[in-house]
């Protein structure tokens, strides 16, 4: 069953209808990120000294970070655990950890004032400052992830190096440096997946950390001295289901069928990640008594509900069904409300809970912050179609794959 | 001098005893320094002696290279209608309250940065550009900071402003305690012009004592209560008043340090790398156990 499931490039064209229309909402968004780069923050967002973080650092950043999370939890669970089963996943989910974790960078990029300072965190510590441990491990994550796609490319061109004219010389060297570099990242590699993870709980959690010292500028059903962990868990929480709500679209747009074997596998251990999620954040909100909040009928109020309700009670009991699990539907749906959730949880307590204690208005991100942020969501697609257009990154079912048990039963 | 001499003396001398005995010491955590020094300056603001005249706002923006226009617009008392927060353009800005006690006399606010002695913006920022000085003031380095923002989120007074329409280098904005003028014997800028002496620049210590006399002195006059001397953990700004600080537009805020538990944790987390570490050796023991028994499986 495993050898029938072998990563390879996906033999279709680039463009489609929908790729067109990923193109135009790539450009309106360069268009506004340009507007930015030449005018000032000011003149593309609305943030001002009332609300000094939005949209960017709420969606781009900190739920970029935590929608990454398939890359680390899978990577727990295929490389540290050994659960061979679940293979086939591990590239694809790499893939969206490198690339999300790449448009985070981006993100932050094109948030900071001034973005021609972004390496200073590297030569200038804080030790106190969670934001300072935050951008270091993802500094260092980013490239952590950089190592491990690196045997997909060695993959690819072992053997195939074919530089063209007076390059050509070059060929034998490069294969020669293709092959010690697969060799090397081989033995080296469980340094770098080990590494990875670490990396991974420690700023996941960090992030959390980073909203605590805004102190009661924070509503309170979000302001808790165990925000990191809540952050943890349900970065932890949402990895698989992301992995899952991603295979399921690009299987759909690639025109084959899900592993849905694999997926239903994974999505059963979704409920219990769920589930200690759930308890700690319902168990912070009894012995902090903030449920009194709710009875207000306010917009964080209501969030918050939403974001408990529909991305966590709801999904965590379709995660139990067994009719959910075999079902792509079901199991698609159940695995986008878990992804709609921890982004709301983020926008939430980095947008919706911030009251600042002077308040001369509401903040609402600006058609120019919500074009960057769709801009660079439809760039991310893009680019992972380009990357698994041309490495072997997807598990497909080989079709001259012949089963050789044919001829061993007989024996 | 002679002073200073041996406390940079006995500051080396510490920072070498640690390093030679392996201890570590604040000095080598290479996060930006927090001086606490007993002799630090303060100012304290008598909103029950201010008159509004907003001579401070002119007097500030002419000590920070900000175009400040004449003394005598500042008379016009028509843009206190509306509570104005301090900004790119103003460090200081002056608000008026009505007075419940004498309806004819409105009560009046100079709010600026408050430089606590636990700056949330000293430990939030990540590269360390805000520092508290020796002589109380909390000051932002321009060749550090990279824009963040994040000293905003920190401050729980609302204070820095950021040059948002700035493309290239824009720059945090705040009350310096007029840094560079008390460096030369100066005062801040703002307490020389006072005409009517609202504002008192001095040593911290002593300032509570001439507050808590003033109190003492005059009880239907003062609320028993100097805004600062405690909340979030003290401020070199500390203010008194003759009604509730709340009714003033000061935010209720607790004693403890501004950064509240977020150093505890991130501290915690880190505890000499151990967590990390530790988490580490377990994930690869477990990986090393689940990799024989899937070798010792398939054999």
């Amino acid at each position: 069953m495993d050898g029938f499931l072998k990563p390879a490039p996906i033999k279709k064209k680039f463009f489609t209808p929908g790729v067109i229309v990923l193109l135009v909402i790539v450009a309106n968004g360069l268009f506004f990120l340009a507007g930015r780069f030449f005018f000032g923050i000011g003149k593309v967002t609305n943030l001002n000294n009332q609300y000094p973080w939005g949209l960017w650092i709420g969606v781009d950043v900190a739920a970029g970070v935590a929608l990454a999370a398939g890359g680390f939890t899978s990577a727990a669970l295929g490389h540290v655990m050994h659960r061979e089963h679940f293979h086939a996943i591990l590239r694809p989910a790499l893939l969206t950890a490198m690339l999300g974790y790449t448009f985070v960078a981006v993100g932050v990029f094109v948030d900071i004032g001034r973005w021609y300072y972004i390496w200073h965190p590297l030569i200038m510590w804080n030790g106190n400052s969670a934001l300072f441990e935050v951008g270091i491990c993802v500094m260092m994550y980013v490239t952590v992830l950089y190592i491990e796609f690196l045997p997909i490319v060695t993959e690819k061109f072992i053997g195939k190096v074919n530089l063209k004219g007076f390059l050509s010389k070059l060929n034998k060297p490069v294969d020669k440096f293709l092959r010690f570099l697969d060799k090397w990242l081989g033995v080296t590699m469980f340094v770098f997946v080990i590494l990875g993870v670490v990396l991974s709980t420690l700023h996941q959690s960090s992030l959390g950390t980073l909203m605590v010292i805004a102190g009661p500028k924070m509503h309170p059903l979000w302001q808790t001295p165990v925000l990191p962990l809540l952050f943890l868990l349900s970065a932890i929480s949402v990895g698989f289901p992301m992995i899952i709500f991603e295979s399921i679209i690009a299987a759909k747009s690639f025109g084959f069928k899900p592993e849905m074997d694999v997926l239903s596998a994974l999505g059963k251990t979704i409920a219990p990640l769920l589930g200690i999620y759930l308890a700690f954040k319902i168990g912070d909100m009894v012995i902090r008594g903030t449920f009194v909040y709710l009875l207000e009928p306010t917009v964080p109020s209501i969030m918050f509900l939403i974001e408990v309700v529909v991305g966590i009670v709801i999904p965590l009991r379709m995660f139990l069904s067994e009719a959910v699990l075999k079902s792509t539907k079901l199991l698609f749906t159940a695995s986008a409300l878990v992804v709609f959730g921890v982004l709301l949880n983020r926008i939430n307590n980095f947008v919706t809970a911030y009251t600042p204690p002077y308040k001369f208005s509401t903040y609402f991100p600006s058609f120019g912050e919500i074009s960057v942020t769709v801009g660079f969501a439809a760039m991310l697609i893009l680019i992972y179609r380009i990357i698994v257009l041309y490495f072997p990154v997807i598990s497909l079912p080989n079709k001259d794959y012949v089963p050789n048990t044919k001829y061993t039963v007989r024996g | 001098m002679e002073k200073h001499n041996r406390r940079t003396f006995l500051k080396t001398a510490a920072v070498a005893t640690a390093t030679l005995s392996g201890l570590p010491s604040k000095k080598l955590k290479a996060s930006p320094k927090n001086i606490l020094s007993e002799d630090r300056m303060g100012v304290l603001v008598d909103t029950t002696v201010c008159v509004g005249c907003r001579n401070c706002e002119w007097a500030c923006k002419n000590a920070h290279d900000i175009p400040s226009g004449k003394l005598k617009d500042y008379e016009d008392k028509s843009v206190m209608k509306e509570m104005r927060r301090p900004d790119i353009d103003a460090l200081t800005v002056v608000n008026q309250y009505d007075n419940v006690k004498n309806p004819a006399l409105p009560i009046d606010v100079k709010v600026q940065c408050m430089h606590c002695d636990h700056p949330a913006c000293v430990s939030a920022c990540i590269v360390g550009a805000f520092t508290k000085q020796e002589n109380g003031s909390v000051i932002w380095d321009t060749d550090k900071c990279i824009g963040c923002r994040y000293c905003m989120v920190a401050c729980p007074f609302q204070v820095p402003a950021f040059e948002y329409d700035k493309a290239i280098n824009p720059h945090i904005k705040k009350c310096d305690f007029c840094f560079e003028r008390t460096k030369v014997g100066k005062l801040p800028a703002c307490v020389e012009i006072c005409p009517v002496e609202a504002i008192t620049y001095g040593s911290r210590n002593e300032l509570v004592q001439v507050a808590r006399e003033r109190i003492k002195n005059y009880p239907e006059r003062y609320k028993n209560h100097i805004y600062g001397e405690n909340e979030v953990g003290g401020t070199s700004w500390m203010y008194l008043s003759g009604v509730n600080y709340a009714a003033l537009g000061f935010p209720k805020l607790g004693n403890n340090a501004a950064p509240g538990v977020s150093e505890s944790i991130q501290h915690g987390i880190f505890a000499y790398f151990v967590p990390p570490i530790s988490l580490y050796a377990l994930l690869g023991g477990i990986m090393w156990i689940t990799k024989r028994k899937q070798s010792k499986e398939s054999e």
